[in-house]
């Protein structure tokens, strides 16, 4: 089959590769008919996730046909059209079974690796890095799903490839963000980064009745796309954020405020090229200044949202800002498989429709030109899709 | 530190007669004997080959490891007062002074009566450790056990149960002409809501001792994080009914990278 592999950084390929096979009783095998590029996998092209390793097979944001089972998975049959949730989960362990899914103890292979650099292992990833399992991804023409009686979820006649397949990862996790945040109406949530997860929080916190959404980036085309959903935008080139919210709040500040951005942060401000240096000569693992000014932007006893990644250990984050304003903090890999049936019925009911967010539609061939031009926002690039 | 040198001014102190010297000239189990004459002769010739200071060191040491195999007589043993030509499985004061101990304990969503029938059959123990190849249960007490040793080695032992309660604790221990002497128990302890808490006691005596263990160390061998990963497997399987794999397609990067072909005005 043809795949997408890492091959180091800035270095994917489309490859010849085996194709899988059904090794344990509860996996799939799944025909991949549409697969995306995601914001996070900008963190492994950039070089920036360790336990990378060249051969890696990307992508795990993907839908396709049940194409063969194990014995053991009875909910699928073969020809199922299913999205598949970007993380693994067993649905037995003590955190499955309390819709902890991401938080899985039991799907990752390489859960040591995890526990020596964070104590305890999350769920595992498709095509996410060793760390995180080792799996091979989805930017293939075939997947093998392991407890595919768990994640895969059927997807209804009426909803295109187009408009269920971000059901894998970003509109869960944009939609998460936003419920994390505890919305009340009246509130002002302020979301920095407005890419895709970005998109999907500030149109979930508009579903979930925010007063005022306030959408922070310096992209022209991301920020148009956020006004379109709703948002009032703040371009940080231009203007200073924290005035800016000061003065949309009244003086407040933001009640809820998200971090769609996470470790590649980009800024115009001191600490923001302090950690360019630093990460450039590896002396730091993230780049945190969108979460610091996330912190010190949020009002008095607000809420820090999280749904950006981060890899390890951001220099400089105010815990006293967080601590003496009584921040709740909020965070996690998606728990996706919580969310698909509440957020099929809100695109089958049309309060939202995923496909607003596509700008290139390309074959898997063309994934390494894709990742090129979304890694440098290049060609108005927000969200790319691609076809095995 | 003070304790230390207590420790050691007791064992000077030990008083040996005559007659227990005498008997003490034999000192180095058989199987210990055979490894450390093989391991001499090896870095003898490895060592005169290499010639120079480091080259002479090696053989030297080398010849000390032989003498020891042939002998039967380890002065470093002697000196220790540790004897592991002992017909006898070891007391369990050898395992306290020079085994390896590892505790490690997994909280399971199944009730310990379920964990406990899984474990009692030991046949089913090489399904999550990696280490055992096979486990022969051969009566009520007792069973054969083989397992993967540094190296490529195999280590082979009987071991037998002391002591039991239904779905609460196993324990064993090996016995005598063991190639590595080890006991342990698991115990079962149920926590309302939660699962049932795994916990994990083994202790063992690394064969050529101390030095043996740093060995298998360098070899990758790690017993406790070893111990870590079998509880886990045992997690796994009971939990879900298998132990996940990310065996599957890896591309090798040997195609030209066709990212130049597409950068140049590709489709759009």
């Amino acid at each position: 089959m043809k795949a997408l592999v890492w091959c180091g950084k800035h270095k994917v390929n489309v490859e010849t590769v085996p194709d899988p096979e059904i090794i344990n009783a509860r996996d799939a095998i799944i025909r991949v008919t549409t697969t995306c590029i995601c914001g996070s996998d900008l963190h492994l092209y950039d070089g920036f996730m360790p336990t990378m390793k060249p051969g890696d097979i990307l992508g795990h944001e993907f839908m396709g046909i049940v194409e063969e089972l194990g014995s053991e998975v009875h909910n699928l049959k073969r020809g199922d059209r299913v999205i598949v949730p970007f993380t693994i989960a067993c649905g037995n362990c003590f955190f499955c079974t309390r819709q902890l899914w991401s938080c899985c103890d039991n799907s990752n292979p390489n859960a040591w690796m995890a526990e020596k650099m964070m104590g305890h292992s999350p769920s595992g990833l498709f095509g996410y890095s060793h760390l995180t399992g080792g799996y091979a991804g989805g930017q293939a023409e075939f997947v093998r799903v392991p407890f595919a009686d768990v994640g895969p979820f059927k997807i209804p006649d009426d909803l295109t490839d187009e408009q269920a397949v971000f059901l894998t990862d970003i509109f869960p996790t944009g939609y998460m963000a936003a419920e994390n945040c505890n919305i009340h109406s009246g509130d002002t949530v302020a979301v920095w980064g407005c890419g895709p997860v970005g998109q999907f929080s500030i149109r979930s916190a508009m579903l979930l009745g925010a007063r005022q959404v306030v959408a922070i980036d310096d992209v022209p085309e991301r920020l148009q796309m956020a006004r379109d959903g709703g948002a009032i935008t703040i371009d940080m080139s231009e203007e200073t954020v924290y005035e800016r919210l000061m003065d949309l709040t009244g003086g407040r500040g933001p009640d809820s405020c998200i971090d769609a951005v996470g470790a590649e942060a980009h800024g115009m401000t001191l600490d923001a090229a302090l950690d360019r240096l630093k990460t450039t000569l590896f002396l730091s693992t993230d780049r945190a200044h969108a979460l610091r000014q996330a912190i010190y932007c949020c009002r008095k006893g607000g809420t820090l949202s999280v749904p950006g990644v981060y890899i390890g250990f951001p220099d400089k984050i105010p815990f006293g800002a967080i601590m003496n304003k009584g921040l709740t903090v909020k965070t996690g890999q998606t728990h996706v498989m919580k969310y698909l049936q509440p957020l099929v019925e809100r695109i089958q009911k049309k309060e939202i429709d995923p496909r607003f967010v596509i700008t290139h539609q390309l074959p898997l061939d063309q994934a390494p030109y894709a990742y090129e031009i979304f890694q440098k926002k290049q060609d108005g690039c927000v969200k790319v899709v691609l076809k095995p | 530190m003070i304790m230390e040198a207590t420790d050691s001014s007791a064992r000077k102190m030990t008083p040996t007669t005559r007659t227990e010297e005498a008997e003490k000239t034999t000192n180095v189990g058989t199987k210990e004997r055979m490894a450390s004459a093989g391991g001499g002769a090896w870095l003898v010739s490895r060592g005169l080959r290499r010639g120079g200071l480091s080259g002479a060191a090696m053989a030297g040491f080398g010849g000390m490891l032989l003498g020891r195999g042939l002998s039967g007589h380890c002065p470093i043993y002697e000196k220790l007062d540790i004897d592991t030509n002992g017909q006898n499985p070891p007391a369990p004061t050898e395992f306290y002074e020079r085994g390896i101990h590892v505790s490690k304990a997994y909280t399971i969503t199944k009730p310990a009566s379920e964990l406990f029938s899984f474990w009692r059959n030991f046949e089913n123990l090489p399904k999550f450790m990696t280490h055992l190849e096979e486990v022969i249960v051969l009566d009520d007490k007792r069973s054969h056990w083989k397992a993967r040793a540094p190296a490529g080695t195999t280590v082979e032992w009987d071991a037998e149960i002391i002591h039991e309660e239904p779905d609460t604790v196993i324990s064993w221990r090996s016995l005598k002409d063991a190639d590595v002497h080890s006991s342990g128990s698991v115990r079962f302890t149920e926590i309302p809501e939660v699962g049932t808490e795994v916990r994990v006691i083994l202790n063992y005596l690394p064969p050529l001792g101390k030095l043996g263990a740093l060995v298998a160390r360098l070899f990758g061998e790690e017993p406790a994080q070893q111990i870590q990963e079998d509880l886990r497997h045992f997690k796994q399987l009971m939990e879900t009914g298998e132990i996940p794999t990310n065996e599957g397609p890896r591309g090798d990067c040997s195609e030209r990278f066709s990212q130049e072909r597409f950068s140049q005005g590709g489709a759009r």
